[in-house]
């Protein structure tokens, strides 16, 4: 398996769709100052509940599922997009 | 105008869902009142045609005073209203339900947190209010322009956002929402008196979560994402069947009395964001539903309570509550009953821990499970049957769902 990619504009648009999403769930927080780094939930004090709602956005949105079993791999907004990116892309031969 | 708790005295008339000649049936939301626990959905308790409103919105009333004349299906049409004879809107201090609990309003800290500041980011869908998008139809008003400078809870849009885009006038004074403080305060006269009227004695159980933790992992692979089982579904429902074998557990203390309900309506914590406040509201009738049937009520429930939505049953009917920290990470809570509720139970995080299975070391999930309840209700050794009760529950998912 090859290095990470280096974020494409189709990233940059992802990352931004996955932010106005967590905005919508956090109303509170500024999304916008998110660190792509940072884990989501305790940095947007987003809760079980939300982290649900957040998924649910991602399936009906990006048309990507993320099972229960992958939630470790999209603890961070940087993880996320490489996750719902990859599931989006067609598969390299 | 309802009593939302026993020490509130006025609520502002905030908007009505319906207007004169409307018919209504028990359990309709007809109007918003708010207090300084917030925006509360009012419910009515009769059926029948709206006759005549007696208080327009923004004013504020003291608790009793009539809303509105609703006319019983059948009666004839009186000419003036004032000493008319059908019964009022005002589902003030006697909710019938639950049937062996009787009156008295308790004092959930409650409801809605003022609406948050605009988000930063792109809106992606436009939300707003039922009344709202009726008004906007009827005014020809296009929603997705207001959302940016939407007003109403959690960033949606409101009637007067509608009515203000469509009006050139200038609109009528905004509504003040009620401010943290408010609630704080709300919040803190409800756990002062409890810790002044309740004594109450604290047990803690660990329950092993081995067979519910499988069997949801089993259940949310099977479901489509939007259906996905949450934990607190499940612990909810096992607090509601052992509610129902020790029912010291779930009912009112009033006039000096224990008074058990035969339903188990479960308030549910629920934390507001950015450090708003809490409430409390319940999810009816626990014990008979099946948690197919729990997960998307308590999801509504969830939601409505964080963009101030509640119903005024669901703000009085609660007969035990649930507090759910284990997302914060902590081990355990051990929690302030609300009154006049006799219980409170509580659930720290779901953990790994080293333990005992079959005579050897092993690793399972966890979770600390407490109960606060009221000496004056039960003792100690009725406590502690009902927390084992909620541990055999858990341990038998497939026959809790």
């Amino acid at each position: 398996m090859s290095a990470p990619a280096k974020p494409t504009p189709a990233d940059d648009e992802l990352d931004a769709a996955l932010r106005a999403l967590l905005a919508g769930i956090a109303p509170d927080a500024d999304v916008t100052r998110l660190d792509s780094t940072s884990d989501i939930r305790s940095t947007l004090d987003i809760d079980s509940f939300d982290f649900l709602q957040f998924v649910i956005g991602v399936k009906e949105r990006l048309g990507v599922e993320i099972p229960e079993s992958d939630y470790a791999q999209v603890r961070t907004l940087e993880s996320c997009v490489r996750y719902v990116a990859q599931r989006r892309r067609p598969t390299p031969s | 105008m309802p009593s939302l708790g026993a020490d509130m005295e006025a609520g502002r008339l905030v908007e009505w869902h319906v207007k004169p000649g409307d018919a209504v049936k028990r359990g309709d939301v007809v109007a918003v009142v708010e207090s300084d626990k917030g925006a509360i959905d009012v419910e009515i308790w009769e059926t029948g045609t709206v006759a005549e409103i007696l208080v327009a919105p923004g004013t504020k009333v003291p608790v009793g005073t009539v809303l509105a004349t609703i006319r019983a299906d059948g009666e004839p049409i009186r000419g003036t209203p004032p000493a008319t004879a059908a019964p009022s809107v005002t589902p003030t201090t006697a909710p019938p339900p639950p049937p062996t609990a009787p009156a008295a309003p308790p004092v959930p800290p409650t409801t809605a947190p003022p609406p948050p500041p605009p988000s930063p980011g792109p809106v992606l869908t436009v939300r707003a209010s039922p009344a709202a998008r009726q008004r906007a139809r009827e005014l020809g008003v296009d929603l997705s322009g207001l959302a940016a400078t939407a007003t109403g809870p959690s960033g949606a849009i409101s009637v007067r956002d509608v009515e203000r885009a469509a009006t050139p006038s200038p609109p009528p004074a905004p509504l003040a929402p009620p401010t943290a403080p408010d609630m704080r305060r709300a919040i803190g006269s409800a756990m002062a008196r409890s810790k002044r009227e309740i004594p109450h004695y604290y047990l803690a159980t660990e329950i092993d979560m081995h067979a519910a933790v499988k069997w949801l992992e089993a259940e949310n692979r099977t479901r489509a994402v939007a259906d996905r089982l949450l934990p607190l579904v499940l612990l909810v429902k096992a607090v509601a069947r052992a509610a129902v074998e020790i029912p010291e557990m779930n009912g009112l203390w009033v006039d000096g009395a224990f008074r058990p309900s035969s339903a188990v309506h479960v308030g549910i914590a629920i934390a507001l964001r950015g450090n708003a406040g809490l409430v409390a509201p319940a999810l009816h009738d626990v014990q008979s539903r099946p948690v197919a049937d729990l997960m998307p009520a308590l999801a509504d429930l969830i939601r409505r309570a964080r963009s101030g939505h509640l119903r005024s049953s669901e703000m009085t009917d609660p007969t035990i509550t649930v507090t759910s920290l284990g997302d914060q990470g902590v081990d355990a809570v051990y929690g302030v009953i609300f009154p006049p509720q006799v219980a409170l139970v509580g659930f720290g995080a779901i953990t790994e821990r080293p333990c005992a299975v079959g005579g050897m070391l092993g690793v399972r999930p966890r979770i600390t499970a407490t109960l606060s309840a009221d000496h004056r209700a039960s003792d100690g050794h009725r406590g502690a049957l009902f927390l084992t009760a909620m541990g055999r529950h858990l341990a038998a998912p497939e026959a809790l769902a």
